[in-house]
């Protein structure tokens, strides 16, 4: 099951999101708040972060940088209502998994989400080799 | 109308961009709670196919989902036209009250993205008058904006208007960071060209967070900021 965090200041479309993507077998989070935001994928870990591009109290891009600076690891899928190509260079350029405009298709949404579970589990796996490995060279073994 | 300068044509041209900007962001997010309420129909109606209930109370809130938001678009739709029909014609009479709330629904996604309520508290009287309709919603636009920035703590612009024998004037109230002198240069040439423009005229008093912006009610009528 994806654990999935959706940051979106339209509470309507997290309210049906959440349901549909629950129908889906997906553990959703949502939050109208990037700051909310920021402090939730800080206790819990998410196999990919939705993110409006435009929001209140902080701008997509920016929660994006801060949700990048905490957890380079994490996937991070931005959901517009309009992008323009120069933000979406910026977003990609900022550590973005991929951009998708409203409205989008929950299919391929989907898609898109267990592409980011199956990149983070790749990117655990090889941070635990990567530890066995430092491990094993420091003990001599 | 008088010949306008380049700046003067581009301050309008940006006006223009950046309200059918936020309008169409408005309509796309209006668009994809729609969209998703007719997948989620589909959802209900694969579940149903499955033989699984489906609480008609689901249905409801779903239908009223849809409905609400066909109102609001609606309300997008119309500001949209109100904001193009602006440019049919550079003088004529224009309803203050009308303007005015035009520009806090062409504006308010503006103000939520600074967490700042716009608080339009009309008088009963609907003055009018003869002006540009356009620019007169570029200037209080510039003024909003201005006003947004230096809102201060409370995060509230109220905006009412009174009528003189001579002049009408707009009151931006609430504006908590307002100081004297400025911080921020305010009018700056861009406002100062669209004051002109209007035969209009800025009071700012720092000390009730106030900008008064008044308006001839005949902008062959140059006022000033004490008509």
């Amino acid at each position: 099951m994806e654990k999935v965090l959706l940051v979106d200041d339209e509470k309507e479309f997290l309210e049906i999101m959440a349901e549909r993507m629950g129908a889906r077998d997906m553990n959703v989070t949502t939050t109208t708040s990037p700051k909310e935001a920021l402090k939730k994928a800080q206790e819990e870990s998410y196999d990919a972060v939705i993110l409006d591009l435009m929001m209140p109290e902080m701008d997509g891009l920016e929660t994006l940088k801060e949700l990048k600076k905490k957890n380079p690891d994490l996937q991070v899928i931005l959901l517009t209502g309009h992008a323009t190509v120069q933000k979406g260079v910026e977003a990609m350029k900022l550590g973005a998994t991929d951009l998708l405009e409203k409205p989008a298709d929950l299919k391929i949404l989907t898609e898109k989400i267990k592409k980011a579970h199956t990149k983070k589990m790749v990117l655990v796996q090889k941070k635990a080799e990567e530890k066995i490995r430092h491990i094993l060279a420091e003990k001599g073994w | 109308m008088n010949r306008q300068s380049d700046a003067e044509i581009e301050t309008g041209l940006r006006f223009f961009g950046k309200m059918t900007a936020s309008v169409s962001h408005e309509i796309k997010n209006v668009m994809a709670i729609i969209n998703e309420s007719a997948g989620l129909l589909e959802d209900y109606s694969l579940m149903a196919e499955k033989g699984m209930p489906i609480d008609p109370e689901r249905l409801k809130v779903v239908s009223d989902r849809i409905a609400s938001q066909i109102r609001r678009a609606d309300s997008i739709t119309k500001n949209l036209n109100s904001l193009a029909h602006s440019v049919d014609e550079f003088r004529k009479s224009v309803d203050i009250r009308e303007t005015l709330a035009l520009a806090v629904g062409l504006t308010g996604r503006f103000a939520d993205m600074r967490s700042v309520i716009l608080d339009f508290q009309p008088p009963s009287d609907f003055p009018a008058v003869i002006t540009s309709p356009f620019h007169l919603l570029n200037l209080i636009w510039q003024v909003l904006d201005f006003a947004m920035d230096v809102s201060g703590a409370g995060k509230r612009v109220g905006l009412t208007f009174e009528a003189g024998p001579k002049s009408v004037k707009i009151r931006f109230t609430g504006i908590e960071a307002l100081t004297n002198p400025p911080e921020t240069v305010f009018p700056t040439a861009k406002e100062a060209a669209l004051l002109h423009m209007l035969g209009a005229a800025i009071h700012q008093d720092a000390e009730k967070g106030e900008i008064d912006l008044v308006l001839p009610k005949d902008d062959r009528q140059q006022v000033t900021a004490e008509s």
